[in-house]
């Protein structure tokens, strides 16, 4: 049985200054990964420990951080029925990072999808362009400076409260 | 003819490909959703898809919404099988607060869902039915999804959207008649199945209609990031209810229907499996429902009887709180997931200990799976591919979030 | 027993053998019956609409037994569900296609009004690209309200005058929408 306890120590062992930081806040593994080795990281998981699984992969944009736009990785080991998390961390300014959809071809339209809310550019990505806006669209809605609400609409303006 | 003898473009002009475009609104794809077919003759040479054209924005919006608002969003993520949406989110939400729920609770959302993956799963198959070209099929079986509808309806009071369930447990009990509807349903529904079954599984056109249709690999399934019957079909015995068992599913009886070519015909027949399955638990968790109180005593999230608010104090403090978004969130991250109709339904949430949810991620099946599609239709006929769309059942309110 | 009720006639002069009143109510009946709606259902007001036309509610009652999936054949384009901002061209373009006279019938919250999602992607309300004729509250609708909000469009059917498509007003009114009018000018 691969422990959660196993993966941490040869993750540590084979990528010790990668690693950034170790939390288990609900029960599964998460490593904060600098954003350039976040390519090795996964393909040892993939082809050591067997996390062939990529369940998920979103964005994340905490606006006071130093390196505000992070990519969250979620990867499940069907075999031993483990999970582990993966973080990395990019600069606001060109955030880039490498993309995944060598590795798992499922990465593909969740980068894009993530490059569509965040902006974050996945280098060699195939066919990096938006996928659930409109093409024209110039702003990455999902970063928290914008707005939820869809400005053409006045009807629901109140003096006091706002929208 | 010698291998590369022209080159590309000369090739396709010799062989005369045509594009033809699929949609965004064709009557043949059930949603909305673009393909753009490059085609040799009636053969399938390769897709384009285009999807986002019923983008609604619900991540942003969950940011916005207090833990309680957020449960209609879900509704209409996968809406053929609204409550397993609901109680995912639900389930997700009381992880993040650490509260244990009873087991009536856990049963009652276990019938629940399971009710809502049976109105899912007939859905599909019955349009799979459709078109293969037997519209008799789906006219049959809709008529056992309204009894289903009006289980909901004496539940929650709404058919589609339903809004079930509260964060920690229900509102009310279930009436003795909603029990009583769910156990006819149960008596009266292995007819209408079967009766189903014996119209397609062993039809000769349906056969040769979906055999070898859209098919794919196990290890693709699983690189592409399947998950549900779709990638059971391929052979992968992958079922959340079982790997990480929620809401007290350990303790029923099933098995976890499998195919072994990942093609349409298999879809269909771990669909009806499924179906069979399901009733299996709901009949055991109406047998076994356990005593106790419908909700669980965690006055941050549940919110006080009616009576109460209206006559006392306390009650209306923590009724405002609630609804207000003012309780003491925990601050932390959590993933948890359920078996939605269409495979794994996950939740990531990532809470700053304010009233909304500082990040929620859905991690919708249909979205990472669709993108398999090309791959699975190269090759076969266009009305394969149409079929192969309806198998994979492909939700748009999912797909584009 | 059921107890059926036929349509009951337009006015008019009837004596034996006769039957007489004006072609625009014969018109307006025959169409009201027969009306071949387009079903553009996007989202979950679409399966709500799947139970409409489905045995239970049998939308074929009404005249609509026969769903039009080509616009040019259709008179009444039922939108339900969300319109995106990235789908609005194409029900703008659905309702170039169709041939007038033509009904719209917004289904569903969503699709009067932009509904839950007042968001930046989501288009708010069909009325802002097409004009609309009939709203159906809810979200979704129960098939009964769908029913209703088809009857409402069986009335206006029933009622409309002959001349109002080439009238100058309704060709401003499509101009707004930046429609092009399809009806020849000046004819009355
Ligand atoms: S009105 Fe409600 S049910 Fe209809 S499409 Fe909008 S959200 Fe879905």
């Amino acid at each position: 049985m691969l422990q959660k306890d196993d993966i941490i120590s040869k993750l540590k062992e084979t990528f010790a200054s990668a690693i950034l930081a170790v939390e288990d806040p609900d029960g599964i593994a998460t490593f904060t990964i600098a954003s350039e080795s976040i390519i090795p990281v996964t393909q040892f998981l993939r082809e050591q420990l067997g996390f062939n699984f990529l369940t998920d992969l979103c964005g994340i944009h905490y606006p006071d951080q130093e390196l505000p736009l992070g990519v969250i990785y979620h990867l499940h080991n069907f075999q031993e029925n483990v999970r582990v998390r993966l973080k990395a961390f990019v600069p606001g300014e060109n955030p880039s990072i490498a993309t995944a959809t060598d590795l798992f071809p499922a990465a593909n339209w969740m980068e894009r999808e993530t490059f569509d809310f965040y902006g974050i550019i996945f280098e060699g990505h195939p066919n990096l362009k938006r996928i659930l806006n409109v093409e024209y669209m110039d702003y990455y809605p999902m970063r928290k400076e914008y707005p939820l609400e869809d400005p053409t609409r006045h009807d629901k303006e109140d003096q006091f409260f706002g929208r | 003819m010698e291998p590369n003898k022209y080159s590309a473009e000369t090739e396709a002009i010799i062989k005369n490909y045509t594009t033809l475009n699929l949609g965004p609104t064709h009557p043949a794809t059930h949603g909305i959703f673009q393909n753009i077919l490059t085609m040799d003759g009636e053969i399938v040479v390769d897709a384009e898809q285009t999807v986002g054209y019923i983008h609604r924005a619900f991540e942003k919006i969950a940011e916005r919404r207090t833990w309680y608002q957020i449960t209609t969003l879900t509704d209409r993520l996968n809406y053929c099988s609204s409550p397993i949406n609901n109680i995912g989110y639900q389930l997700a939400v009381e992880k993040l607060f650490g509260v244990e729920t009873n087991k009536r609770i856990d049963y009652m959302r276990v019938i629940i869902m399971e009710l809502a993956r049976i109105a899912d799963h007939l859905i599909c198959n019955s349009v799979i039915g459709v078109d293969t070209g037997a519209l008799t099929g789906f006219l049959y079986v809709m008529q056992e999804r309204e009894k289903i509808y009006d289980i909901f309806e004496d539940i929650c009071g709404a058919r589609l959207t339903t809004n079930i369930g509260r964060l920690g447990g229900f509102e009310r009990d279930f009436a003795p008649e909603t029990i009583q509807k769910i156990k006819d349903f149960i008596k009266g529904y292995p007819k209408v199945l079967a009766e189903f079954e014996k119209l397609l599984m062993r039809n000769r056109i349906f056969m040769d209609r979906t055999i070898k249709v859209g098919p794919i690999s196990a290890e693709r399934a699983t690189a592409y990031g399947f998950s549900g019957p779709n990638l059971r079909a391929a052979g992968v015995d992958y079922d959340v209810r079982v790997s990480t068992p929620y809401s007290s599913y350990n303790d029923f009886d099933f098995i976890i229907p499998t195919g072994t070519q990942g093609d349409t015909y298999d879809r269909f027949c771990v669909r009806e499996a499924e179906m069979w399955e399901s009733l299996k638990i709901i009949k055991q968790a109406v047998d076994n429902l356990p005593e106790g109180k419908p909700y669980v005593d965690v006055p941050e999230i549940v919110l006080p009887p009616k009576e109460e608010v209206y006559s006392k104090m306390e009650p209306l403090i923590w009724h405002f709180k609630v609804v207000m978004g003012e309780v003491n969130t925990p601050v932390g991250e959590v993933y948890s997931a359920v078996e939605g109709g269409n495979g794994e339904l996950g939740f990531y949430i990532v809470s700053d200990g304010g009233r909304t949810p500082y990040r929620l991620h859905f991690r919708r099946p249909c979205f990472i799976y669709y993108q398999a599609y090309p791959e699975m239709i190269r090759g076969g006929m266009l009305s394969d591919a149409i079929i192969t769309m309806s198998s994979m059942n492909i939700i748009a309110g999912e797909l584009d979030a | 027993m059921t107890t059926y009720t036929k349509v009951a006639p337009p006015e008019g002069f009837s004596a034996p053998g006769l039957f007489a009143t004006s072609f625009e109510k014969v018109l307006g009946l025959a169409r009201s019956y027969s009306i071949w709606p387009l079903p553009f259902a996007t989202s979950c007001c679409g399966i709500e609409f799947m139970a409409t036309v489905a045995s239970h509610y049998d939308l074929g009652r009404f005249g609509a037994e026969r769903l039009s999936y080509s616009p040019r054949q259709a008179d009444l384009l039922m939108v339900m569900g969300t319109i995106a901002k990235k789908m609005a061209p194409v029900v703008q373009q659905v309702y170039e296609q169709m041939a007038e006279p033509r009904w719209v019938m917004a289904v569903g919250a969503c699709a009067s009004s932009g509904g839950i999602f007042d968001t930046y992607s989501v288009l708010q309300g069909i009325d802002r690209i097409v004009p609309v004729d009939v709203y159906v509250p809810g979200c979704p609708p129960r098939p009964e309200q769908i029913l209703d909000g088809f009857m409402k469009v069986q009335e206006l059917v029933k009622n409309e005058s002959l001349r109002k498509r080439y009238s100058p007003e309704y060709r401003e009114m499509l101009e707004r929408f930046s429609i092009t009018p399809i009806t020849p000018a000046g004819q009355h």
